[in-house]
């Protein structure tokens, strides 16, 4: 982040003259940050404490737990009984690596897939009319607006056994029996793709929509075929748009929880649903806390990357 | 270009048709006449007479609406606060800090940040229920629209306030007279998708909530894990057509302003 530009520095001086006003600046800044320091920043520190905890048969359902009236030997003794013991777990029982594997692999798969759908649909629409461009983009974003969970479950008397689908295929003559896509991996490909295509969509078309034709009928006029003009220009061009549309369809896809419940099977392992079902079913917290450290230290990796490419592509913009 | 090319007609009519075909048929299925999901039985509205009937869905759907307007509304004015601060305010200790805390939220896997917030009430021993859902909500909203805001913040000349200070006007009142007309819009908008967001959200209402606070996509969460239902589409048709509507009209709403604000703008040029 830039952060000092002359502009800014002449403001906090007039600020400073002005006293009462100075107040009011400081309210400003004060009340969303502590909010955030207080409801986003803090949890996490709790979360990392608490997967240094055991289990324990009581309300809550941990041990230590943190008493400020026991003073000094109330925080040694708190001290003495965090340990790893719960990391050390989740090396052990290869649910929780198989899950993070799997996790990155559904992520990984789903993202290619909406590129592939999201890009020609992102093509057309900067090909579009320029009439015709806002409402489209407003197609796009609409389906964002309704519910997620409603869409997800839309999908579920689709592919079902005996769902839409399968009826439709059947009646076209393309299968005789019936295919099991329901519970299966590949249901839940189609759930992600479909979920997150507009945001994979709509980075590809702000990068599309500005791009210079000129330079495709110059290639053109130099004897480029469509295709190679496409590889060689429109593709590069865009790539910046490529990156932020798979960084925003795949990290969400990591965690995601709703999807691989709906429409995944037994077998679809997912960080989000085992972390859920440790935290619900089992009533672990202090495991289902480290599977969640452990996740965010997966997910800080690609956050960074692309806090870092919007900033740059941002510069260059500006 | 002029016109659609066939191609691109193609590739844009099968991309609406994946994107809307599912929750087309979700509604059109809402109106069978049999319990049965996929089998056409005939036009009925009986599933809607028994989606009002139930107890259990009204309930959820009041504790919903409450919980989205409280925590909309509060998320709007620190969000609009953040914005602000992000755009306006001169660098300040923990900008850095404080921009990635705008922004973190959006990306975060929503179990963290319920699992997160739930050992926070836990630990400050706050009775989970209602308030803990809507303080939940209000965090991750306010960052969305913190941003909806400040797209509109940074895109408009800072001049305009300084005139309205430069004519005598105090910093608070060029904001209420001056910018917040300008940025009005995108507040609405910013509210909006707060309270959207609030409507939708299962993750993190399922882990900050607490007996007697259940909200619709936990009931309806509940009732989908045993199997598709045609009370829960009737449900789900309701909500997605009062969602739509809402958008598509403030969005109207929202582009006539625009037109007339600017029409007033070139007006006042003239004159």
């Amino acid at each position: 982040m830039a952060v000092t530009q002359p502009a800014d520095l002449v403001e906090t001086e007039e600020v400073s003259t002005q006293a009462q006003e100075g107040i009011g600046q400081k309210v400003l800044i004060a009340v969303p940050y502590v909010w955030l320091l207080v409801f986003f920043l803090a949890p996490f520190f709790i979360v990392f404490k608490m997967s240094l905890s055991d289990i324990a048969i009581s309300i809550p359902p941990y041990t230590p737990t943190f008493d400020l009236s026991e003073g000094w030997d109330g925080l040694v003794a708190l001290w003495n009984a965090l340990d790893l013991e719960n990391y050390v777990w989740l090396t052990e029982d290869d649910l929780y690596w198989k899950s993070y594997v799997s996790s990155l692999k559904v992520a990984s798969i789903s993202t290619l897939l909406a590129l592939l759908i999201g890009y020609p649909i992102a093509y057309s629409m900067a090909k579009a009319p320029s009439e015709w461009r806002s409402t489209l983009v407003m197609l796009i974003i609409l389906p964002f607006w309704t519910s997620f969970l409603i869409r997800v479950y839309a999908w579920v008397g689709i592919l079902k056994k005996e769902g839409f689908l399968n009826y439709a295929l059947m009646w076209l003559g393309v299968i005789d029996e019936p295919l099991t896509i329901l519970n299966t991996n590949t249901a839940v490909y189609i759930g992600i793709v479909y979920s997150y295509l507009p945001f994979m969509v709509l980075p590809l078309y702000a990068v599309l929509e500005k791009m210079d034709g000129a330079l495709l009928e110059a290639a053109n006029d130099l004897g480029c075929s469509p295709i190679k003009t496409f590889w060689i220009i429109t593709i590069p061009l865009s790539l910046p748009g490529i990156i932020a549309g798979c960084f925003l369809v795949f990290i969400p896809a990591v965690g995601e929880f709703v999807i691989p419940d709906l429409l995944g099977g037994s077998n679809t392992l997912m960080i989000g649903k085992t972390l859920w079902t440790e935290f619900f079913s089992n009533r672990d917290w202090p495991v289902a806390s480290a599977v969640a450290v452990i996740l965010l230290l997966l997910l800080i990796i690609p956050i960074v990357l692309f806090q870092k490419q919007q900033e740059k592509q941002m510069k260059e913009d500006g | 270009m002029l016109r659609f090319n066939w191609l691109n007609a193609t590739t844009l009519t099968l991309g609406f048709v994946f994107l809307y075909l599912p929750i087309l048929l979700l509604i059109i299925y809402s109106f069978n006449e049999s319990r049965l999901v996929t089998v056409w039985a005939g036009f009925s509205t009986k599933w809607y007479g028994s989606v009002f009937q139930n107890e259990d869905f009204i309930n959820a759907a009041w504790v919903t609406v409450r919980v989205g307007v409280i925590s909309a509304t509060i998320a709007t004015v620190l969000g609009t606060m953040a914005a602000l601060m992000l755009s306006r305010a001169g660098p300040f200790l923990g900008r850095t800090l404080f921009s990635g805390m705008i922004y973190a939220p959006m990306v975060m896997p929503e179990v963290i940040t319920g699992l997160s917030l739930l050992l926070l009430f836990v630990s400050m021993d706050f009775t989970r229920g209602f308030w803990t859902v809507t303080i939940a909500h209000i965090t991750f909203s306010m960052c969305y629209a913190a941003v909806v805001v400040s797209a509109r913040l940074v895109s408009f000349e800072k001049s305009y306030e300084e005139a309205a200070q430069d004519l005598g006007c105090t910093k608070f009142s060029a904001f209420m007279q001056v910018t917040l007309p300008i940025i009005a819009p995108s507040v609405a908008a910013g509210w909006l998708l707060a309270f959207t967001l609030s409507l939708d959200d299962l993750v993190i209402a399922s882990f900050a909530s607490g007996p007697g606070a259940t909200t619709l996509p936990m009931k309806i969460y509940s009732q989908v894990r045993i199997g598709v239902s045609p009370e829960i589409n009737a449900l789900s048709t309701i909500l997605v057509a009062v969602v739509s509507i809402g958008v598509i009209t403030a969005s109207l709403a929202m582009k006539r302003a625009e037109v007339k604000r600017k029409r007033e703008e070139q007006l006042a040029f003239a004159g």
